[in-house]
C-alpha cells in the first residue's frame, strides 16, 4: 500500500501546524532579548545623530510606539516580523531584511555542501566500519571520528590555512571569489568552488564524526535483529543483507539527527565563516555582536528559526517517506 | 539447572569493584582516564608550576618553543609564556566545562522529567520550548547572550549552559516516558508512593547512567564552545583561555605556527579524552548494550 | 527412501569463556526422516534454539561454534560446505520459521517483497512467474485477502496472519526440511491451533521433515511424531512421542511433565457464604488512540466494556482470554492504576474508584498486585529488603521492623534471608517473582490481583510459584483476582473464571463447570484450542523437588 498524493499533503499540513508555536514562541524570545538589551532603537538613533534633548528623544519614543504597554509593543513586534520587517541597521544604513537576502545565498551554499558531504561520507564509513567491526578499518575509521569530533572548527581551519594556502599555496585563504578576477561562466564556479573547499571541510568533519558514530551503532544494532536473521534464512549474499535489510532501517536514526543537528550545523557557521571571510550570515552575526547592532542580530535569530524549521519539515517528510511504519492519515 | 529454585546464585563482588571491571575492560576509555587525569593536573597545578600572571610578560616575542628554559613552549607575539597559558587554559576550560554541564543537565532533567512523567499538555508545552531553544542555532544565541549580558566568566558559563539544556532534555524525557511504563513504577504507585518519591526514588537513579554519559557531552562541546567565543575574541579577556590564544596566534600564524598549534592540541586531547571517558563509563553503566 | 533428511551426530557446541558452562550442547545425536515431525524439547537455556542455528550455520561465530560432531543433510555434510554453497542451500532445501512474527520480517518492505526475495535469490523465473508463485503460496497459507497482504507492509497486518507470512516464505520453494523456532509461542491460544493444524497440513503435502523446537508439552503433544528433550545442553530423553510423553523414563522428563498442569480443575469450593470483598460493577474504560489534535489518525478503542464481577474471600477467580480482550486492563482498573472511564470496584464495601487521594493511599494496603514480568517489576537499583519493606514505610511502619519483617516474609516465600541484601538481577526468574509475592504481602492485604505471574517463566518454575501461590491464599486466607490467558494454569488454580472477549464477558462460572460444559461458543473455541488437549499427562510419583 503506497502512500497516495493526498494523505502525504495532510501529513504535510500537521507538521507545518506544529511548527506554528514553535515559531511564535521564537518571537516572543527575539522580543525579549530585544528588551533585555541595554538601549532601545531610540537610544541608537540619538547616538547616531550625536545627541539631542529630552522632549525630543519622548517624542521619538511616542513615535516608534515604546511608550505603549508590553505587550502592545510585542503584538506590533510581531505584527511586522510576520510581514518580514526586521527592523533597521544603524550599522549598515539598510533595512535589516535587505542585509540579510544579501547574505543568505551563501551560508545556504555551504550548509547544502557541508551537509552532503558530511552526511554520505559520513553514513558510508559508518557502515564500512561496522561490518568490519573491531578489525583494523573500524579501529582506524573509529580513531579518525574521534579525532574529528575533537578538532574545534577554527582549529581546523587555521592548520588547512597553514597547510594548503600558506605552505602549498593551493588554495584561496578567504572570501568567497577572488576579487579582482570578475571571472564569467565556468570560471566563476570553479572559482567559487575552490573558495568553498577549506570552509566545507573545516564545518563538515566534526558532523561527519557525529553521522559516522551514529551510523556504525545503529548498524551494529540492526544487523542483530530478527529480520535480518531471516534474510540470512533465505540465503540473502552479504551485499544484499546491507543494502536491503540492513542499510535501510539502519539510516532512520541518522536522518533523524540530521533534522535535529541542522540548526548546530548553521551555528558552526559562524565561525568558519568569519575564518574565511565568506559573506555570509554567519560572519554577519558575528560582526554584528561586535558593533552591537541588536536588530540586525535578531533579524539573523529570526531568519535562521524560519530556515531550520523548513528543514525540519522537510526532513520530517524525508523520514516519512523512508519508514513505511508511520502513518500518514 | 536443577529444578530447585529458591537457591541463590554465588553472590556478585561489590558494584564499583563491577563497574571498574568493566570500565577498564575499555583500553580507549582508560587512555581517556589518564588524559583527563593529566588535565586536572594541569589545572589544579597552574598557580605553583606557573606562579604569575599568564597574561603577563614573560620574555622576548616570539621564542620559539625549546629554546628557552624559563619559556619551554615559546611565547607568543606579545612575550606571553604559551606553557604558562596553556596551565591556566586547562581551569577555565574546565571550570567552564563542568558549571555549564551543571547547568545544562540541571535545567534539561527537570523539564526532561517533568514532559516525561506527566506527559499530555505539561508535555506538549515543556516540549515547544524546548523545540524553540533548539531551533534557534545555538552558537548564535550564545553570542547574543554575549552580546546582551556582557563578556564576563560567570556570564559565559552561565549562557553556554543556557544554549545547551536541549539535548539532555529530550534524552531525559525520552528516559522517563519508557521507564514511567515500567512495571516497577506501577508496583511503587500500587504500594502508595507519591508522585515526587517515584520520580526522585524510582525513576531517577534508573534514568541516571545514560545522563551521566552524556554529560560527558556536553562537557565536550561546552569547552568546545566557550573556545569559539574566546577564539573569535568574545571571550573573558581577562583569563587565559586556549580559545584567546588560537585566536591570537592566527596573527602570526605564517612564522610562529606553535603559538596556535599548542593550545590547539590541548584542546583536541581534552575533548577526546571526554569522549573516550563517556565510552568507557557507558560500556561500565549500560552493559546490555555490550554484544555478547 | 531410508535416508533421513537431517542426521545429526556427535554435535558439540562451544561458549565463548565465562559463559555458565563450557558447551551450549554436548554429544546431541538427532536424526529427522522425510515427512516426520521431531520436537526438540527444554527450558530456557538447555541449548534448543543454538542447535538449530548451527544447522542453518548461521550461529553468531567465532564467539559460539561448533566444535565437534557432524550435520548432514540428505547424507551431504553441511559443515564441509562453502559460505557461498551454504547461501544456495538455505531457503532453497532448508528453510526456517523463527518465534516473533512481529521482528522476523523486515518493516520497511512489503510482505510481497520479502516472498519475491525468496523466489529471486534461488529461482530463475520472471518477475510475472515471481508474483504468481508468491500469491499462490499466500493462498495456501489461508490468508484471507492475498493480494492486499502481498501489498502490504508487515506492521499493516496481524500477529497471527505474520505467522501465516513467515510459512509460506519457508514454504515458497519447497525445502525438505523446515525448522521452526518456537513458531507459535508468541500467539494467542486460537491462533496457536490454527498454525500448527496448518504446518501439519502442509508438511504432509510437501513430505517434508521439520525439526520443531518448542518449550511446551501441550505443544509437544498435539504435533510431534518422535521427541528429543534437553537439558543444559544435554539429550536426556528422545523416542515416539507416544511413549515420552505418557511414560517418560528419565527423572528429567518426569519433572517436566509432572509441572504440565492437567486440564482437570479442582473441586469447587462452598464459598457462597463467603464475605464479598471485591464487588465491581459496571466498569467501562475506553482508550483514545494517540492522541492530541494534531498527531493523526484518531479512533477510540472500548478496552472494558459495563464489566461486573464479585469476588469472595478465600476465592480464587481467574480472568481468561486473549491479547485484547481486555483482561490486562481490568487488573490495572481495580487496583487503580488505571483510570476508569465509569463504574464502581467496592473493597469491603467503599468504592475504590471515587476514593481521594489520601483515602486511596490507605485503601492499597488492601489490595496488592503480582506483575507479570519480575525483572520489570522490581526497581533493578535496589535491593530486596528495601523493594519488600518500601510499602510498610511508606505506611508508617518503622524502617527497622519493617526490614525485620521483609527477612521473614523472604522465608515465607522460601527464600534465603541472605537474598536480603542482594540486588534483583542476582536470581532467577522464578526467585524474582517469589520477591513480587513477597512484597505483595508485605502490606498484609486482603485481595491480591496476579497478572499472568507465571507466564514468563519455565514451566517447572511455574509449578512450584503456583503452589507457593495457592498455599498462602489457603494459608493467609487471600483472595485472589488471577489474570492469564493460559487456561491449563486456570484449570489448576482458580475456583470460578471469568471468560472475556473484546471486552466483555462471555461467559462465568465455576471453573469444573465452564471446563465441562462451555455454554458460549467463544468458551467452546477455546477450550477445544488448548494443545494438547487429549492428553492427560500422567501422573508421575517422581518427586518434583
Amino acid at each position: 500500500m503506497k502512500p497516495a498524493f493526498p494523505p502525504v499533503l495532510g501529513y504535510a499540513l500537521r507538521r507545518l501546524l506544529q511548527a506554528v508555536p514553535v515559531v511564535l514562541l521564537i518571537m516572543v524570545g527575539t522580543f525579549l532579548l530585544l528588551k533585555l538589551a541595554p538601549g532601545d532603537t531610540v537610544d541608537a538613533l540619538v547616538g547616531d545623530m550625536g545627541g539631542a534633548d529630552a522632549a525630543y528623544i519622548e517624542r521619538m519614543r511616542a513615535e516608534y510606539g515604546l511608550d505603549q504597554p508590553v505587550y502592545v509593543q510585542l503584538l506590533t513586534y510581531m505584527g511586522k516580523l510576520i510581514t518580514f520587517d526586521l527592523g533597521w541597521s544603524f550599522v549598515y544604513e539598510q533595512p535589516v531584511s535587505a542585509i540579510l537576502f544579501e547574505r543568505l545565498g551563501v551560508t545556504l551554499l555551504l550548509m547544502a555542501t557541508s551537509l552532503t558531504l558530511a552526511f554520505s561520507i559520513g553514513i558510508l564509513l559508518g557502515a564500512i566500519a561496522a561490518r568490519r567491526v573491531y578489525s583494523l578499518t573500524d579501529n582506524v575509521i573509529s580513531t579518525l571520528g574521534l579525532i574529528f569530533y575533537a578538532t574545534p572548527s577554527f582549529f581546523l581551519s587555521l592548520l588547512m590555512i597553514y597547510l594548503f594556502s600558506v605552505k602549498l599555496g593551493w588554495l584561496p585563504v578567504g572570501g568567497i571569489k577572488t576579487v579582482a578576477g570578475f571571472y564569467t561562466g565556468w570560471d566563476h564556479y570553479v572559482d567559487v568552488a575552490l573558495h568553498l573547499v577549506m570552509p566545507t571541510a573545516a564545518l563538515s568533519l566534526i558532523y561527519l564524526s557525529f553521522y559516522l558514530r551514529l551510523m556504525r551503532a545503529s548498524v551494529l544494532e540492526v544487523a542483530d535483529l530478527d529480520y535480518v536473521r531471516t534474510a540470512k534464512a533465505k540465503g540473502a549474499g552479504e551485499t544484499r543483507l546491507m543494502v536491503h535489510h540492513i542499510m535501510r532501517n539502519a539510516l532512520l536514526p541518522v536522518v533523524t539527527l540530521l533534522g535535529l543537528q541542522f540548526s548546530t550545523v548553521l551555528g558552526g557557521s559562524v565561525v568558519v565563516e568569519t575564518i574565511f571571510t565568506l559573506p555570509g550570515l554567519g560572519q554577519l552575526a558575528s560582526q554584528s555582536v561586535v558593533q552591537r547592532d541588536m536588530n540586525t542580530l535578531m533579524g539573523i535569530i529570526f531568519l535562521c528559526s524560519i530556515i531550520v524549521v523548513v528543514v525540519n519539515f522537510l526532513t520530517d517528510l524525508l523520514y516519512a517517506r523512508l519508514d513505511s511504519r508511520i502513518e500518514l492519515a | 539447572m536443577s529444578l530447585q529454585s529458591t537457591e541463590l546464585a554465588p553472590a556478585e563482588p561489590p558494584r564499583l569493584v563491577v563497574f571498574w571491571r568493566r570500565y577498564s575492560r575499555n583500553r580507549a576509555a582508560l587512555l581517556g582516564l589518564v588524559i583527563f587525569t593529566v588535565v586536572v593536573i594541569l589545572a589544579l597545578t597552574a598557580g605553583i608550576v606557573e606562579p604569575g600572571d599568564p597574561l603577563r610578560r614573560a620574555g622576548a616575542p616570539l621564542t620559539p618553543p625549546f629554546t628557552d628554559w624559563a619559556t619551554p613552549l615559546g611565547t607568543d607575539q606579545l612575550g606571553r609564556d604559551v606553557m604558562s597559558g596553556i596551565f591556566y587554559g586547562a581551569r577555565i576550560s574546565l571550570l567552564i566545562g563542568v558549571v555549564a554541564t551543571l547547568v545544562a543537565i540541571g535545567i534539561g532533567v527537570l523539564i526532561g522529567a517533568i514532559a516525561g512523567y506527566f506527559g499530555g499538555w505539561v508535555d506538549d508545552v515543556l516540549m515547544r520550548v524546548t523545540e524553540a531553544f533548539q531551533t534557534i542555532p545555538n552558537f548564535v544565541l550564545l553570542l547574543t547572550l554575549v552580546a546582551i549580558m556582557g563578556s564576563q566568566i560567570e556570564w559565559i558559563t552561565v549562557a553556554i549552559g543556557i544554549v545547551s539544556w536541549t539535548a539532555p532534555a529530550r534524552m531525559v524525557r525520552a528516559e522517563f516516558m519508557a521507564l514511567r511504563g515500567r512495571e516497577f513504577v506501577d508496583a511503587a504507585r500500587n504500594l502508595g508512593v507519591s508522585n515526587t518519591s517515584i520520580i526522585f526514588r524510582e525513576i531517577m537513579p534508573n534514568a541516571l547512567p545514560p545522563i551521566v554519559v552524556y554529560a560527558s557531552v556536553i562537557m565536550a562541546l561546552a569547552i568546545l564552545l566557550e573556545s569559539a567565543l574566546a577564539f573569535l575574541g568574545l571571550g573573558d579577556p581577562n583569563y587565559a583561555s586556549w580559545g584567546n590564544m588560537i585566536g591570537q596566534g592566527r596573527s602570526v600564524l605564517r612564522t610562529a605556527p606553535y603559538c596556535a598549534v599548542i593550545p590547539g592540541i590541548a584542546i583536541v586531547l581534552t575533548v577526546l579524552s571526554f569522549s573516550l571517558l563517556g565510552e568507557g563509563l557507558n560500556d561500565a553503566l549500560n552493559p546490555r548494550q555490550k554484544k555478547r | 527412501m531410508s535416508q533421513p533428511v537431517l542426521d545429526i551426530s556427535g554435535l558439540r557446541i562451544a561458549l565463548p569463556k565465562g559463559a555458565d558452562r563450557p558447551f551450549a550442547l554436548e554429544d546431541l545425536n538427532l536424526t529427522v526422516e522425510p515427512g516426520e515431525i521431531v520436537c526438540l524439547v527444554g527450558e530456557s537455556g538447555s541449548g534448543k534454539s543454538l542447535s538449530a542455528g548451527a544447522v542453518m550455520r548461521l550461529l553468531p561465530e567465532p564467539h559460539v561454534h561448533v566444535a565437534a560432531g557432524s550435520i548432514r543433510f540428505m547424507g551431504e555434510d553441511l559443515l564441509a560446505k562453502t559460505p557461498r554453497q551454504m547461501r544456495d542451500i538455505r531457503g532453497r532445501d532448508i528453510a526456517m520459521i523463527f518465534q516473533e512474527p512481529m521482528t522476523a520480517l523486515n518493516p520497511q518492505k512489503t510482505v510481497g517483497w520479502q516472498l519475491d526475495e525468496v523466489l529471486r535469490l534461488h529461482t530463475r523465473l520472471g518477475r510475472k512467474a515471481r508474483r504468481a508463485r508468491a500469491l499462490d503460496m499466500l493462498e495456501r497459507v489461508q490468508l484471507p485477502d492475498p493480494r492486499s497482504a502481498y501489498n502490504a507492509y508487515p506492521h499493516q497486518v496481524s500477529g497471527g496472519q505474520r505467522q501465516r507470512v513467515m510459512i509460506a516464505m519457508a514454504l515458497l520453494l519447497s525445502p525438505k526440511l523446515i525448522i521452526a523456532d518456537e513458531p507459535t509461542t508468541a500467539l494467542d491460544v486460537t491462533t496457536q491451533l490454527q498454525i500448527l493444524k496448518l504446518i501439519r497440513e502442509l508438511q504432509v503435502e510437501e513430505q517434508a521433515g521439520i525439526l520443531f523446537i518448542t518449550h511446551d508439552f501441550g505443544v509437544v503433544a498435539e504435533i510431534a511424531d518422535k521427541v528429543a528433550v534437553l537439558r543444559m545442553g544435554q539429550l536426556v530423553e528422545h523416542g515416539p512421542a507416544k511413549t515420552v510423553l505418557n511414560n517418560p523414563q528419565h527423572p528429567y522428563t518426569k519433572a517436566l511433565i509432572g509441572a504440565v498442569p492437567a486440564l482437570i480443575p479442582p473441586p469447587a469450593k462452598p464459598l457462597s457464604s463467603a464475605p464479598v470483598v471485591l464487588k465491581a460493577e459496571g466498569l467501562r474504560k475506553t482508550f483514545a488512540a494517540r492522541g492530541g489534535l494534531l498527531s493523526g489518525k484518531r479512533k477510540a478503542v472500548a478496552a472494558v466494556k459495563d464489566l461486573s464481577f464479585t469476588l469472595r474471600q478465600g476465592e480464587t477467580l481467574g480472568v481468561v482470554g486473549e491479547s485484547g480482550s481486555g483482561k490486562t486492563t481490568v487488573s490495572r482498573i481495580v487496583t487503580r492504576l488505571l483510570e476508569c472511564d465509569s463504574g464502581k470496584v467496592e473493597v469491603d464495601g467503599t468504592d475504590i474508584l471515587a476514593a481521594s487521594p489520601r483515602e486511596l493511599r490507605a485503601m492499597r494496603k488492601h489490595i496488592q498486585m503480582v506483575f507479570q514480568d519480575p525483572m520489570a517489576s522490581l526497581n533493578p537499583r535496589k535491593r530486596v529488603v528495601d523493594l519488600i519493606a518500601q510499602g510498610p514505610i511508606v505506611h508508617g511502619t518503622p524502617r527497622k521492623k519493617a526490614h525485620a519483617d521483609a527477612r521473614r516474609l523472604l522465608e515465607l516465600v522460601e527464600l534465603s534471608p541472605a537474598a536480603a541484601t542482594r540486588f534483583p538481577h542476582e536470581f532467577s526468574g522464578g526467585q524474582r517473582q517469589r520477591i513480587g509475592i513477597a512484597r505483595a504481602l508485605s502490606m498484609e492485604p486482603k485481595i491480591i490481583v496476579a497478572d499472568e505471574p507465571v507466564s514468563a517463566l519455565d514451566v517447572s518454575v511455574q509449578a512450584q510459584v503456583l503452589k507457593l501461590l495457592a498455599e498462602l491464599r489457603d494459608r493467609l486466607n487471600l483472595s485472589l483476582l488471577f489474570v492469564t490467558h493460559d487456561l491449563r494454569v486456570a484449570a489448576q488454580l482458580c475456583d470460578r473464571i471469568i471468560v472475556m472477549q473484546n471486552g466483555e464477558i462471555v461467559e462465568q462460572g465455576a471453573t469444573a463447570d465452564v471446563f465441562a460444559n462451555p455454554q458460549h461458543p467463544y468458551t467452546q473455541k477455546l477450550l477445544s484450542s488448548i494443545p494438547g488437549r487429549h492428553w492427560t499427562p500422567p501422573v508421575l510419583t517422581t518427586e518434583a523437588a
